[in-house]
């Protein structure tokens, strides 16, 4: 047998033989432009199309980036500088306007000696949301900490802040730093007390008006631990806001006056009309956001109430909001609010913008919630019945954190969308950065005629936080979800 | 001795009103109508106090009063001599023109970009969704003014446009050209042909505003076209499914309707007329302000950026398997993308296009950015600072947005209900 085989068989290979290279049109770069970029006559075209459009664009926009300028005190000085280095046919940036301009951009007409004061309440605002943002992950929050330290370290270095308030801005990043690593949950502290801190550290004035307005929900917390257990949430919350109310309208003012005679302890005041630039996006911006998601919440519960009367509400506030423009309820805070409040009340404009973009997110929210709510399962609700919970804590327990962690890309794109939106108070005369203060420069003879360079500034800025924001959603929806697909 | 049967009989405390879930809800419910009707009137109270204390009235009496201001671009005769309702109205229609165009081009460069995005073309899926970000996160007020100040400080002056006896003597070209020879831009605005009719119908006298008889011919055949072509259709689905096999009808319908608007157009001697540069400007076609021009330009590529994202979505929603088994059912790919996935990734795709449309249209009050006269530009810009009156033009103007708001959602909810998905 063994004779025959040797016979018939020449040769028999052993070993395998290693596996040859594909063909070069099959492997690397080339097989990755095949499938990617030719696949098909379709594909060839629409990639040469893109390719011509990449060219043209660079070509146009490329030269202008790399002459650009960055010191010249006009637009004519910043042309002369070009044509000399370039050519006289060479376009060129002239950047040397946002080195100039750059602070009204940043914060309109606010005065330069307290620039730190809306420097150090945007570097807390990071910290104040970190706690919402990562709820209980020590790392993030240290990073955020620290990075928040860094910032105010560099940025209030820069804008020459005294003594006082770096020491104070110190402390208080320090304590933060503490906290986060020790008990994390005690920053939530921080971010309640954030808001009046903000309102005092923007506006100035006495430091009482803030503290006293704040004990006005420290009624409310109060009444209700102490009534809840007694009579219901909804009844002891509605004493506390009944309290808190009278507390605001009849007693916070005489308390405040008083403090403050006895304690003066103020800085120096700064008017709405000197608020200006992306300072006064970000209050609108922040304030709306924060205020308008548990107003959504709620308006969102109304809609989908068995209760008639709290439905047709809800049903006509969110509709007759989302079906007019946003800049009729604009004029509406500086044209009509005259004639709806009592005579000769006048309050800040810009919190009457405020309340009013509020309104109108709201609406929104309301309906991206009310859409989380529609997809949640029936079967949820029963469940939470059946365990015998009541309408708030099923909520609270059960409904709420499904219907908002489905309706979480939503909310963030009508925040988004808020955000933009609040470039539309220039409208009604506030300076924001895109309008108000580009019109601004553009008026001054030194800058007439410069368009691109402020629209490009404003709008890379803009860009870079609505992206930051809608990443930070798509990273949220990851980390959220719970089901295996 | 007390039996299980006799439940010691209830008498109605007033606790009960908040503890009791049969009538707790009538409880709050009378609550937020007392609190409800207490806020209305205190602010109507407020109201009339105001309005008092400026000593004046609640009245819509000054809609009939001469506007006395001048509107440059109208779709509808209007002269400063006519009344502030008329004013109203020419704003109106600027509003609903600018919106009817915005959401076509919207719709074209949402398909056009949600579909590119998806292409298994590396680079054009990459600068497609280089666009769609860029144009969500920038607000579209930027757009647009920067659409609005790059035409008109970029484009030529109107004089560029001059061609002399002795500049065709030297030999030299003017420094602009037109397009195509036809359609000028300058920084005045945008200088497009218009349509002429030799043997023009003429207008009917609605009492408001003429209605071109040409206009409505041309609209009357293209019904007419379509109805035909709805019937040729059905006609050949009728053979299709009787015989199995079915009839040719691409040059058919293409004669329906090619044939009928060119004979009316040949009848009523259409032809365009350019326009051409006249001493110191251009005369003869239509002049599109550059505001108008911006707005529908930074308007549909915001929009459009929006609804290539709801495009884009809604083609992903339809799973893989139903395009397979169109394969499998022997379709070809054109047939299964009109027959199978398109008509399910509308029912996707239309209710957030709506709102998309709403969004443009609410959007176009951004026009006071660039002062196009739109409806806010009339009534709530110059009737109102002329007049004085706040409150009866806001509310007004807030009534007609709404009103707009609603027949567009209306309009769009009766479609959707068509298509969507018909469950036991």
């Amino acid at each position: 047998m063994t004779d025959s085989s040797d016979r018939s068989i020449a040769f028999a290979r052993e070993t395998m033989l290693p596996a040859r290279e594909p063909p070069v049109s099959q492997r690397g770069i080339v097989r990755w432009m095949r499938e990617n970029l030719f696949s098909s006559p379709m594909n060839t075209i629409l990639t040469l199309l893109g390719l011509g459009l990449i060219f043209l664009t660079i070509r146009a926009a490329l030269p202008w980036f790399i002459n650009g300028v960055w010191n010249a005190n006009s637009l004519a000085e910043c042309r002369a500088i070009i044509a000399e280095r370039a050519g006289p046919d060479a376009s060129g940036a002239c950047w040397a306007m946002i080195r100039e301009r750059w602070h009204q951009f940043t914060f309109g007409f606010y005065p330069p000696d307290q620039y730190w004061r809306p420097i150090l309440a945007f570097g807390l605002l990071f910290a104040a949301i970190a706690p919402v943002l990562f709820a209980g992950q020590k790392r993030n929050l240290m990073v955020v900490i620290a990075g928040v330290a860094a910032f105010l370290l560099v940025t209030l270095y820069l804008a020459s802040t005294p003594l006082l308030a770096f020491v104070f801005a110190a402390a208080l990043v320090i304590v933060l730093a503490v906290l986060s690593q020790t008990q994390p949950g005690k920053l939530m502290w921080f971010t309640v007390l954030y808001p009046a801190l903000t309102f005092y550290l923007l506006w100035g004035g006495s430091i009482w008006e803030p503290v006293t307005a704040m004990f006005g929900f420290v009624i409310i917390a109060v009444t209700y631990r102490l009534l809840v257990e007694r009579i219901g949430v909804a009844v002891s919350s509605a004493i506390g806001v009944v309290l808190a109310m009278l507390w605001w309208l009849f007693i916070d003012a005489h308390v405040a006056d008083a403090l403050a005679s006895a304690l003066p302890l103020a800085l120096p005041k700064v008017n709405s009309d000197q608020f200006g630039g992306f300072l006064l996006a970000v209050t609108i911006g922040v304030t709306a956001i924060a205020c308008s998601l548990p107003m959504g919440i709620l308006l969102a519960l109304g809609r989908r109430s068995d209760m008639l009367l709290i439905k047709t509400l809800s049903v006509g506030f969110i509709e007759f909001i989302r079906g007019v423009p946003l800049i009729t309820l604009l004029f509406t805070a500086s044209l009509l609010l005259q004639y709806f409040l009592p005579p000769n009340t006048n309050f800040d404009l810009i919190l009457r913008v405020i309340i009013l973009v509020t309104l109108f997110a709201a609406a929104y929210i309301a309906e991206v919630i009310r859409g989380g709510l529609a997809a949640l399962p029936r079967g949820q609700y029963e469940a939470a019945d059946s365990l015998g919970l009541d309408y708030w804590r099923a909520q609270r327990l059960i409904i709420m954190p499904q219907a908002l962690k489905i309706a979480i890309p939503g909310i963030v794109s009508t925040f988004i969308g808020l955000f933009k939106d609040t470039t539309l108070v220039a409208f009604v005369g506030l300076l924001d950065p895109l309008k108000g203060v580009t019109q601004i420069v553009r008026a001054d003879i030194n800058w007439k005629g410069i368009y691109w360079e402020p629209y490009i500034f404003v709008g890379v800025i803009f860009f870079v936080i609505c992206f930051g924001m809608s990443r930070y959603s798509m990273s949220l929806e990851r980390r959220l979800k719970r089901d295996h697909r | 001795m007390a039996y299980a049967g006799d439940a010691p009989k209830e008498s109605f405390r007033l606790s009960m009103l908040i503890y009791d879930t049969r009538f707790r809800s009538i409880t709050i419910q009378v609550i937020v109508l007392i609190l409800f009707a207490l806020f209305v009137s205190w602010i109507l109270n407020n109201t009339v106090q105001n309005l008092a204390a400026k000593d004046r009235g609640f009245s819509y009496d000054f809609l009939w009063n001469r506007a006395g201001y001048d509107i440059s671009q109208r779709l509808i005769d209007y002269t400063n001599d006519d009344t502030h309702a008329r004013a109203l109205l020419v704003g109106l229609l600027n509003t609903l023109l600018l919106a009817f165009f915005g959401c076509i081009f919207a719709t074209i460069i949402g398909v056009f970009a949600g579909v590119l995005r998806l292409s298994n073309n590396w680079l054009v899926a990459r600068i497609m969704t280089v666009y769609v970000e860029v144009f969500r996160n920038v607000p579209v007020l930027l757009w647009i003014l920067l659409a609005y100040v790059v035409l008109s400080e970029t484009m030529p002056e109107p004089k560029d446009f001059k061609v002399t006896e002795a500049m065709i003597a030297a030999g030299e070209q003017p420094k602009a050209h037109m397009f195509f020879g036809s359609i000028a831009l300058t920084n005045r605005g945008t200088n497009i042909p218009e349509p002429l009719f030799d043997r023009s119908l003429g207008n009917i006298d609605l009492g408001i505003f003429l209605v071109s008889i040409d206009l409505l011919a041309i609209i009357a055949v293209l019904v007419a076209s379509f109805v035909a072509w709805r019937r040729l259709n059905r006609h050949a689905h009728v053979v299709q499914d009787a015989t199995g096999v079915r009839p040719v009808t691409w040059w058919k319908s293409l004669l329906i309707w090619v044939l009928p608007i060119v004979a009316l157009l040949w009848a009523l001697g259409f032809h365009l007329g350019y326009p051409t540069f006249k001493g110191f400007n251009f005369t003869g076609g239509i002049n599109v302000a550059h505001a108008f021009t911006s707005l529908l330009i930074a308007l549909s590529f915001y929009t459009g950026a929006f609804i290539a994202e709801i495009v884009r979505a809604g083609i992903m929603a339809i799973p893989k398997g139903q395009t397979e088994a169109a394969y499998a059912l022997g379709l070809r790919p054109g047939r299964t993308t009109s027959l199978v996935i398109l008509p399910q990734a509308l029912r996707v795709i239309i209710p957030p296009l709506i709102s998309q449309y709403l969004n443009l249209t609410k959007n176009t009050s951004l026009a006071i950015a660039v002062s196009y006269m739109d409806l806010r530009g009339t009534l709530g810009g110059v009737t109102l600072n002329q007049t004085g009156k706040e409150l009866e033009c806001m509310l007004l103007m807030m009534l007609i947005y709404l009103t707009i708001s609603l027949i567009i959602s209306g309009v769009m909810n009766i479609y959707n209900n068509a298509v969507k998905l018909k469950e036991r």
